[in-house]
């Protein structure tokens, strides 16, 4: 355990936690401009929040321990992530959980626990948001791990710590067709994993079209505060995942306090330019009918598998 | 006499006094338990003695005629021996009140139990040809008693046992073909003998031998396209026989691949295994396909065994291919995978098992569809089975993760080493192992939340009852070896890799690779999780404002009170994952819409069915079974009964015969 680690173990998940409201807000400033709205400004989300914390804590009757700790492991497992990703610093704080695989797990934990959660509830609706999360769940597993599969060819290892510090060291890598392939993959499973448009709606609340809102349905009050918290830090650590899978420059090296400001501030822009793009291509694309989810997934698997092939053949 | 042979004598002592005793004493069920467990540590006690190295050989020459009995414990057989061990001591300590409830006494029934497990810890010890399959047969004639133990039950029972009997015997056959062409062309048939004529066989002689025993012993694994009997059999079996079966008995069709190809063939050609990665890649995704659509909980864990078999055969498969290019450090890292999910397979599956057992105990019912809400009056049992499901769908922290993380680890770092087909294998099969560990989440979520979350949906479970204690203890072993597994596999990789004949990972609290670059610390990761609970935890508790907890109505859109209707079932669950894979898996749907009498705008009542047939089945056996019966169907024409019809067959082969002989003469 470096110096440079235990900085950016401690830096990171602070970070994410009073960032990714506000990434939120951004997002949603971003669709409201290009829509013609006004907006509630970025930092409705933590406004939100707060007014959410200050709330009495309801339990639905009938409902068991799942319900009550499904946020609490939601929260915990994307907090472990942030802490051992490498954001801002090279070197991780727990090194041997910072691998690709153990990452990936750990996330698709949290959204378990949330899908129990909604089993739990016993309505139409969470069991609905469950059976349809999982769906996209099981889905989006192949092409995520042949994506990871792809990116770690050339490095030699999942190690997340030793795949950022190869690119660092070799920009050209970036732009060969195994990366782009695998960006390529891994964006729309990550458009898929954090419940955007096309794949799911966030803003909505028509149980035709519900996945994530449907599970989520029966928390209130600062339960409710947890799982809004979580699903905004998870699509905050799935955006500085793919920028640093491909972009990491800015990133720590050393344990200066220079290095790890111009890590932060480099994790911040990109994080925000990711947001906003996806956000400003949110607003051009319209939500696609669950039942063409399966193709989007598949086509991406493909170029996933692509990427594998192109690490092959063409190195 | 070793430790490892003082083990295996007692083992088969106290095994067979117990299968005495059961013949003799009243008191059968208690007896027959504690002698199970009891035999099953002495199993387990014998095979961590040949792991620690204390391997023993003994001949018995008198005991079976020609070749008699021979037997050796070496690691990879003292592994199995220990996984078999310790399934059938958690069995056994289960079975002692779950047999009494369930009115399972009868004579037959616990005699065959220890029987089993005897036969089951002799396999792989056996040490020539003639013992093995002994062993084998009396394995399949022990465990088809048990499987038909609950005949009255219904039809289906005699069904399921049918099936297994006949395929158990197919397999069998096969096995028994493939190693005579093998003893053929060896001095005896010691495995010593084979071992030492395998690397002199001709390819072609070789890959008969291999393909027909790989036929044999992946149809005791449950294997795709053999696996037509498992989810008939394991889930109409007694609980504690599918524990037993599950996750003992299929392993030892692994241990049958591993010996043969690896061991006694000495490791042939690559497209051996390639074939076995390509058997097993196809059987854990249709496997879990399969269970994912199920809506039976033991028939959905016995689909779910052949999945995890096809796991193990893609970590075999892509041992044998690294090793065949020469890479033996990633093909002892793949083995070591394999088995390491082979044990920690048997942990979750005797545990699942065991917990759906408690649950037909209680409820009488194994239909997710009339489950639910067990939660509140069955906790331990709930407990159990969310602790299994968590260790079989690979997610951390749980004993599957482990394992598939490094089978993970060894197909990724397989590419470069394994030439084109490699390059091709390689992707497909991490693509494949990627949908099986995505499925598997969505099955258990499935059979977990539905099954033990939620409301009620029948009286049955309303008015269900936690188990007796002997029945929660047994859970309990199985659990504790989950838990011990899941956090700290450390413990039992030396095992492991002295049966896979290799060391690849090393480590104590972190798991490393010792070829590549790459580490995982389930216990840190644990941690760490626990620790970022609490954080959670106190913070909120710290931030938000100190009223307590208030219960409340369940959102129902203003229209009273939600029934038990209302809820997803298991069937609603799967039905996004059935659309999505309607090619594959092509079930039948069946609406029936009546019509009100005055209008054919009202609708009365709509009926829906839905039946997921196994398409390979269907396809398969079907047509051969059609076959058989036509054939029968033309056979019983020439009999028709009539004396002298069938004495003038008798003269026209006579004649034939003749004839022929005096063409070709």
């Amino acid at each position: 355990m470096s110096a440079l680690g235990v900085v950016g173990g401690v830096v990171q998940p602070v970070l994410i936690v009073a960032g990714s409201p506000l990434l939120v807000g951004l997002m949603r400033q971003v669709r409201a401009r290009l829509e013609g709205r006004a907006g509630a400004g970025v930092a409705q989300p933590w406004r939100d929040l707060r007014k959410l914390l200050r709330k009495e804590r309801i339990t639905p009757r009938g409902t068991s321990e799942v319900f009550r700790f499904a946020p609490l492991v939601l929260v915990a497992t994307t907090l472990v992530v942030a802490v051992v990703v490498p954001f801002v610093a090279t070197e991780s704080a727990v090194d041997p959980v910072a691998d690709l695989f153990a990452v990936v797990a750990l996330l698709a934990l949290g959204a378990v626990a949330l899908a129990l959660a909604g089993l739990d509830t016993g309505t139409a609706f969470g069991g609905m948001g469950a059976s349809r999360e999982m769906t996209i769940l099981a889905l989006v597993e192949p092409t995520l791990l042949v994506a990871i599969f792809a990116l770690s060819v050339r490095v030699g290892s999942t190690n997340l710590g030793a795949i950022v510090s190869s690119t660092l060291h070799d920009p050209a890598r970036v732009i060969s067709p195994v990366s782009l392939l695998a960006a390529v993959a891994l964006i729309v499973v990550i458009v898929a994993e954090t419940g955007r448009i096309p794949v799911d709606n966030p803003s909505t609340h028509l149980e035709l079209t519900m996945v994530h809102e449907a599970m989520v349905l029966e928390y209130a009050g600062p339960d409710l505060a947890l799982v809004e918290l979580a699903s905004a830090m998870r699509l905050s650590v799935f955006l500085g995942l793919l920028a640093n899978l491909f972009a990491p420059w800015g990133i720590a090296t050393e344990a200066t306090p220079l290095a790890v400001l111009i890590g932060v501030l480099a994790l911040v822009v990109k994080v925000g330019v990711l947001g906003g793009l996806l956000a400003a291509g949110e607003v051009f694309v319209a939500k696609l009918r669950l039942f063409r989810v399966p193709e989007l997934l598949a086509g991406s698997s493909l170029l996933a598998l692509l990427a594998v092939a192109a690490s092959f053949f063409l190195a | 006499m070793n430790l490892a042979a003082t083990g295996m004598a007692a083992v088969v002592a106290i095994g067979l006094v117990t299968a005495l005793l059961a013949a003799v004493v009243p008191a059968r069920s208690a007896v027959v338990g504690v002698g199970t467990a009891v035999t099953g540590a002495a199993a387990v006690v014998a095979g961590a003695a040949a792991l620690a190295g204390g391997s023993f050989s003994v001949v018995l020459p008198e005991v079976l005629p020609l070749s008699g009995v021979a037997l050796t414990l070496d690691p990879l057989g003292g592994l199995f021996v220990a996984v078999t061990g310790g399934v059938a001591v958690a069995a056994g300590i289960y079975a002692m009140s779950y047999v009494d409830s369930l009115d399972l006494r009868t004579r037959g029934v616990q005699v065959a139990l220890p029987l089993f497990v005897v036969a089951m810890a002799l396999v792989p010890a056996a040490a020539n040809v003639s013992t093995l399959l002994v062993c084998w047969e009396l394995m399949a004639l022990a465990s088809l008693v048990l499987v038909v133990a609950e005949h009255r039950r219904g039809p289906r029972v005699a069904s399921a046992g049918r099936w297994y009997a006949v395929m158990t015997h197919l397999g069998f056959v096969s096995v028994l073909i493939g190693l005579m062409v093998f003893v053929a062309h060896a001095p005896d048939d010691s495995f010593a003998a084979l071992r030492e004529a395998g690397g002199r066989l001709s390819p072609a002689v070789a890959g008969v031998v291999f393909v027909a025993t790989l036929a044999g012993f992946t149809s005791k694994a449950g294997i795709v396209p053999l696996h037509a009997w498992l989810p008939r059999a394991h889930p109409e079996a007694p609980s504690h026989v599918s524990a037993l079966m599950s996750a003992a008995m299929v392993n030892l069709g692994v241990y049958g691949v591993v010996r043969v190809g690896v061991d006694l063939l000495g490791g042939g050609t690559a497209w051996w295994w390639l074939l076995v990665l390509a058997l097993g890649a196809v059987s854990a995704v249709y496997g879990i396909l399969q269970a994912a659509m199920s809506s039976d909980l033991k028939r959905l864990l016995g689909q779910s065994t052949t999945e995890n078999m096809g796991l193990v055969l893609v970590g075999i498969g892509a041992a044998g291919l690294f090793a065949s290019s020469g890479e033996h450090t990633l093909a002892a890292l793949a083995l070591t995978a394999a088995l390491l999910h082979v044990v920690g397979h048997a942990a979750f599956k005797t545990l699942l098992f065991l917990a759906a057992g408690s649950v037909l105990h209680a409820t009488g019912s194994r239909d997710l569809d009339a489950l639910g809400g067990l939660r509140p009056v069955m906790p331990v049992t709930t407990a159990a089975f969310g602790l299994g499901a968590l260790a079989a769908s690979a997610l951390p922290p749980g004993t599957a993760f482990v394992s598939e993380w490094l089978l993970l680890q060894a197909l990724i770092h397989g590419l470069p080493a394994g030439g084109v087909a490699a390059a091709i294998a390689m992707p497909v099969a991490v693509a494949a192992v990627a949908l099986t560990a995505g499925l598997a989440v969505a099955t258990f979520v499935k059979a977990f939340g539905v099954g033990f979350l939620a409301k009620p949906r029948s009286g049955a479970a309303a008015d269900a009852h936690e188990s007796p204690f002997t029945m929660l203890a047994g859970m309990g072993v199985a659990a504790v070896v989950c838990v011990v597994l899941a956090l700290w596999p450390a413990g039992v990789l030396p095992a492991v890799q002295a049966a896979a004949g290799g060391a690849a990972v090393s480590g104590d609290v972190t798991l490393r690779l010792s070829q590549a670059t790459g580490a995982l610390s389930p216990l840190l990761l644990t941690l760490g999780l626990l620790a970022a609970v609490v954080v959670v935890a106190g913070v909120v508790r710290a931030a938000v404002a100190r009223r307590a907890r208030r219960e409340a109505r369940l959102w129902d859109c203003g229209g009273g009170p939600m029934s038990a209707r209302m809820e997803y079932t298991a069937t609603s669950f799967a039905e996004p994952l059935q659309r999505v894979f309607d090619d594959v898996v092509q079930p039948e749907l069946d609406v029936d819409v009546s019509h009100h009498q005055e209008s054919r705008y009202l609708v009365q009542a709509v009926e829906y069915r839905r039946k997921v047939p196994d398409r390979i089945e269907r396809r398969l056996y079907e047509p051969v079974l059609n076959a058989i019966t036509a054939w029968g169907g033309a056979g019983r024409r020439l009999a028709s009964g009539s004396v002298h019809r069938y004495l003038g067959y008798g003269f026209y082969v006579v004649c034939g015969a003749l004839i022929l002989l005096a063409v070709t003469r």
